[in-house]
């Protein structure tokens, strides 16, 4: 005997019967296709919604907080920066190529429909070791996927992360993040448009197929033949040339204030799209699904209501309006459709051939979906085995060349050549950068992008994982001088049905909390990616942070490497013994366990505070960010960047391999001429970061004291080559 | 001198069109928007096809767009001696539009690439380069996935012994080699003109090289010598 | 040993978004065609195989497309046989 159909399409009996309970009475095929989808974990957010409502989402700066499509800050003059992450990872393990181009065009959509310009895209990806056939192949798919959109959309690709861990090999992690610009009186939110009963909500840019409704296709009318599977692809295919079209037509629209509303469509198609948009406006809706503009023959309602075709968007478009809108998607090739009229009430009855074939509560489908308080377990600790008590009498060279070669570690060089950086002409700084930098055109100011993850720190504490995450990205965008302002995130997890994951996710939410309030960086809104997990192992719990923060002026803005000979080198923060979850232990001892760095949040929001204040008084040559590797790596970054080598002694009665590979938090390599070494030092002072003068650049070699003597050249081969050579790329 | 009108083309899809106005405006001209479906220059007194996808680089890259309405007046336009220059996918069109020889195929890496390149300027007798001297080198950006120029052994001929070759990928002191190279572009070259010298297409971004907060400036000399093209006027 | 001469026609398989096929039909009727539909743009690849019979060269071309001539996720190949003429 085969399962209810609730059942089959992923609802619980709970579920089902609270469906029963709001309609009055059972829901047909085509309604419970919309709640499975709307109700689904991806869609309402039902494990994770109580604790992300924990998050801190206020502040001075947040125009628009969670809840819309995209967050967005003020960044001075009426400018507002638009931003958001989300995870394409399920479809990016099936068709890297089109899983990781649709991802761009998903998150560009949620952009576009804030009425912001998409100006800038992030990748944080994750995969299993290179050393795998199949991790190569993703790997190589999912980067020509988001060049192939972003380079084809016009967007530039300025920053990301690329890291590596087993678990990734069966669940590579594609995160995607957009930034955009917009005036802030012309944002669209639900507050700032005002949708009129009787106004027309209009379908525009690619017709409907198929595409993404495997899941629910259990509903099929029985009359369908063999081949069925082929013709419900579970794979979607991107048009990045239909999405140019669509964010020139949308931001035209918005221009010239022809919209009383405007939503993408992403996961739940038009369902989801209707729902809100009528949901936010207060109002029911009525639908005619004959309206909406099929790619197929023969589809049936649920199909339409649930397809997730890509490239359309549906506005909230006033009667008197809707020439003037028709014009200007026709000029821009893209097709329109009017298939809903907005009404009293708040019921969405949908209508086919004339018949109703759902009548549903826009709400219930949107905000009152289900809410759970999933169970929570601690797990058995991970080994606590310290691998700062681990002996270690290699030699220091090596294991800095080894390190050098991790690919967590390496150059990506190969990823972002393959990126458009250029493109609208306003990066400053892109992925060579600790933290993107972004013109805003006209301006002289610099809007500064990180991002951050690290699902090895995750692993052996995701409280402390997730706090450092925020910390690190919020130091990536301060080395730069910006200030950081506010975040967004993807929070890639495992089964939260598993107590143990939901542990992870609760702890990860209290580290991402605690960060943000110490570091004054709300919470805009973000993605929750669950179910990265097959065959019973998860992947580490990896919070990833998308920092944004603002330069007022981005030509004092600071580069990363050493810019020339003769200058001081000093290390801001303190360094301790600490190699639990560090890539030294993992590629040179062997050594998994132990515990992440400590993390003072009080003087990592005091380190940020002189790194913003010595770049406004344009006393920093050069500021990188002491993370993965600690400050031997740090310090090979600073000066294979532009060739300038140095001499440094580290003032420590660490073992010298704890020194070098440690990866103490809040700590910043940084470079001033003499004429400014007092004033830095003044500086820190003044806010009690821990600063110490530890050497000099120049010449072509990497000195440090009793530790390491090599070229530069030497230092520059195994990073910048690691990752070519093992795509078996000659070089 | 006048500020010169530079036309600048939008098909469907072209990406730096608006990187070619406000670089046009920067170096002091007047840029002017034209759309595809019109057949009104504007009483420009040049023309520029940008860079990007046009129509998502479909079918082949600039083949749907060299079909436009107003490629038809572009080309008549250039008929008459008057300046027009196609960068990147601008290009691909001239090519595929028969107005320059060749064609531009996927790059033998067989991926896209954004690097700043080297060129070497192989001859003066241009609208874009009249201003520079045969031999020097100059640095801008490249951003492509079919950026391999290719032709037949008989245009390949014309076009070397016609000193039809306006630029070459090179090292930054003029050295030709393949590891400075790209794309693969047969002979190294990044850059055609036509006989008269009117027309010319190239795969690097001058518009993106004109700024040095952003980049290098290996563009400024190549739009000066345009905006001099452009007022000088029409020679036929 | 023969050598015997296959066309693939790869194409992306029914029911996907074809954005090729999508673009070109869109151009045509500005050119004067306002008659086409149904536009589906695929790859033509033709190779050589030499095989002691029809049947193994056949069967080596199958896997080959299977494995990499097209991608079996979203994409469907049709095999022809050229007669030398």
């Amino acid at each position: 005997m085969t399962d209810p159909l609730h059942l089959q399409l992923g609802l619980t009996d709970d579920e089902f019967d609270r469906i029963v309970e709001t309609l009055g009475r059972e829901p047909n095929r085509t309604e419970l296709a919309m709640y499975s989808v709307m109700w689904s974990e991806h869609c309402s957010y039902k494990s994770s919604k109580i604790h992300l409502r924990t998050l801190p989402t206020e502040g001075s700066a947040v125009l628009v907080g969670p809840g819309q499509d995209a967050g967005a800050i003020d960044i001075g003059d009426g400018d507002a920066a638009v931003f958001k992450m989300e995870s394409h990872s399920h479809p990016s393990a099936i068709e890297p190529y089109q899983g990781a181009a649709t991802g761009v065009g998903g998150i560009v959509r949620d952009i576009i429909s804030m009425g912001a310009r998409p100006i800038a895209l992030l990748d944080p990806l994750m995969f299993g070791p290179l050393t795998e056939a199949r991790n190569r192949w993703l790997f190589e798919g999912v980067v020509a996927g988001i060049g192939g959109y972003g380079n084809c959309i016009g967007v530039p690709t300025v920053g990301g992360e690329v890291r590596f861990a087993d678990a990734h090999s069966a669940n590579p992690c594609v995160n995607v993040m957009c930034v955009g610009f917009a005036n802030a009186d012309e944002l669209v939110t639900g507050n700032s448009l005002t949708p009129h009963v009787g106004s027309l909500i209009v379908l525009y840019g690619a017709a409907t197929g198929r595409d993404g409704i495997g899941g629910v296709s259990v509903l099929a009318s029985a009359t369908l033949e063999d081949g069925a599977e082929a013709s419900r692809p579970s794979v979607q295919i991107g048009d990045p040339f239909a999405e140019k079209l669509l964010i020139e037509a949308s931001l035209e629209l918005i221009d010239r204030g022809l919209l009383e509303g405007l939503q993408d469509l992403g996961g739940a198609g038009i369902t989801c799209a209707l729902s809100e948009s009528a949901a936010r406006a207060g109002m029911g809706a009525d639908v005619d699904l004959d309206a909406v503009p099929l790619r197929e023959a023969d589809m049936e309602p649920f199909e339409i209501l649930t397809s997730e075709s890509q490239e359309r968007m549906l506005a909230i478009v006033h009667p008197d309006r809707l020439a003037d809108v028709r014009s200007v998607c026709e000029r821009w090739g893209l097709h329109t459709a009017v298939i809903a009229t907005l009404v009293d009430g708040a019921t969405l009855t949908i209508r086919r051939g004339g018949d109703v074939v759902a009548e549903v509560p826009a709400r219930s489908l949107a905000d009152d979906g289900p809410v759970y308080d999933r169970p929570r377990a601690e797990p058995a600790a991970v080994d606590p085995a310290d691998p700062a008590l681990l002996p270690f009498d290699g030699d220091l060279g090596d294991a800095l060349l080894a390190v050098l070669a991790s690919p967590a570690i390496a150059s990506k060089r190969w990823v972002w050549r393959q990126y458009d950086r250029v493109v609208q002409g306003n990066t400053v700084a892109g992925p060579d950068s600790d933290g993107a930098v972004i013109r805003v055109p006209g301006t002289l100011k610099g809007v500064v992008v990180a991002s951050d993850g690290n699902g090895r720190y995750g692993r052996l504490d995701p409280f402390l994982g997730a706090a450092h995450a925020v910390a690190e990205a919020a130091r990536n965008v301060a080395v730069t001088g910006a200030r950081p302002l506010a975040i967004t995130n993807c929070l890639n997890f495992g089964n939260p049905e598993r107590s143990e994951v939901m542990w992870q996710f609760a702890e990860a939410i209290r580290g991402i909390r605690e960060a943000c309030e110490a570091l004054g960086t709300p919470v805009t809104g973000g993605n929750v990616s669950f179910y990265n997990e097959s065959g019973g192992s998860a992947i580490d719990p990896t919070p990833v942070i998308g920092m944004l923060g603002l330069l007022p002026d981005y030509r004092l803005r600071v580069p990363n490497a050493f810019p020339a000979a003769g200058l001081a080198i000093y290390l801001l923060g303190e360094t301790a013994p600490e190699l639990g979850g560090s890539e030294f232990a993992d590629v040179v001892l062997g050594e998994a366990g132990g515990m992440p760095p400590a993390l003072d949040l009080s003087i990592e929001r005091a380190l940020i505070e002189v790194l913003v204040e010595a770049a406004s008084e344009a006393i920093l040559a050069s500021a990188h960010d002491c993370s993965d590797g600690g400050l031997a790596v740090a310090l090979a970054e600073c000066a294979i960047g532009a060739g300038h080598g140095f001499a440094v002694s580290l003032p420590t009665d660490l073992p010298s391999h704890i020194a070098l590979f440690s990866e103490s938090a809040s700590r910043v390599v940084a470079s001033v001429t003499p004429a400014d070494e007092e004033r830095l030092v003044e500086l820190a002072a003044a806010h009690a970061v821990p600063i110490a003068r530890i050497g000099e650049t120049g010449g072509p070699r990497a000195v440090i004291e009793h530790a390491i003597d090599l070229t530069v050249a030497r230092l520059a081969d195994p990073w910048e080559h690691a990752i070519p050579r093992l795509l078996g790329e000659a070089v | 001198m006048t500020r010169p009108r530079i036309g600048v083309v939008t098909f469907p899809g072209s990406l730096d069109d608006g990187d070619a106005r406000r670089a046009i405006e920067a170096m002091g001209g007047d840029a002017v928007a034209l759309w595809h479906t019109e057949h009104d220059l504007r009483g420009v007194e040049a023309v520029v096809l940008p860079g990007g996808f046009s129509y998502g680089d479909y079918l082949r890259a600039g083949a749907i767009a060299a079909r436009a309405p107003i490629m038809a007046d572009v080309a008549a336009f250039a008929a008459r001696g008057a300046p027009v220059v196609g960068i990147c996918n601008g290009f691909q069109i001239l090519c595929e539009a028969g107005l320059l020889a060749g064609a531009l195929i996927r790059n033998r890496s067989l991926r896209f690439v954004c690097e700043d390149v080297w060129l070497r300027v192989e001859t003066a007798q241009t609208c874009l380069t009249a201003g520079l001297v045969p031999g020097e080198t100059i640095q801008i950006p490249v951003k492509h996935g079919e950026g391999q120029w290719v032709a037949t052994p008989e245009q390949l001929a014309r076009v070397e012994d016609e000193a039809l070759v306006v630029f070459r990928y090179s090292a930054a002191d003029g050295i030709l080699d393949d590891a400075h190279n790209p794309n693969g572009a047969t002979n190294h070259i990044a850059g055609i003109r036509n006989d008269a010298g009117n027309v010319v297409g190239l795969m690097p971004h001058p518009e993106h090289a004109v700024d040095p907060d952003v980049g290098p400036t290996g563009g400024q000399p190549l739009l000066a010598s345009l905006f001099s093209a452009a007022v000088a006027g029409v020679t036929t | 040993m023969t050598a015997f001469t296959f066309e693939v026609l790869v194409s992306l398989k029914e029911g996907l978004l074809d954005p090729q096929g999508k673009a070109v039909e869109g151009s045509l009727p500005a050119m004067g065609f306002d008659n086409v539909e149904g536009v589906r743009v695929g790859k033509h690849i033709r190779l050589t195989v030499d095989a002691p019979d029809e049947a193994a060269a056949r069967a080596q071309v199958r896997e080959m497309a299977t494995r990499v001539l097209s991608n079996p996720v979203i994409e469907e190949y049709e095999i022809s046989e050229v007669k030398a003429g």
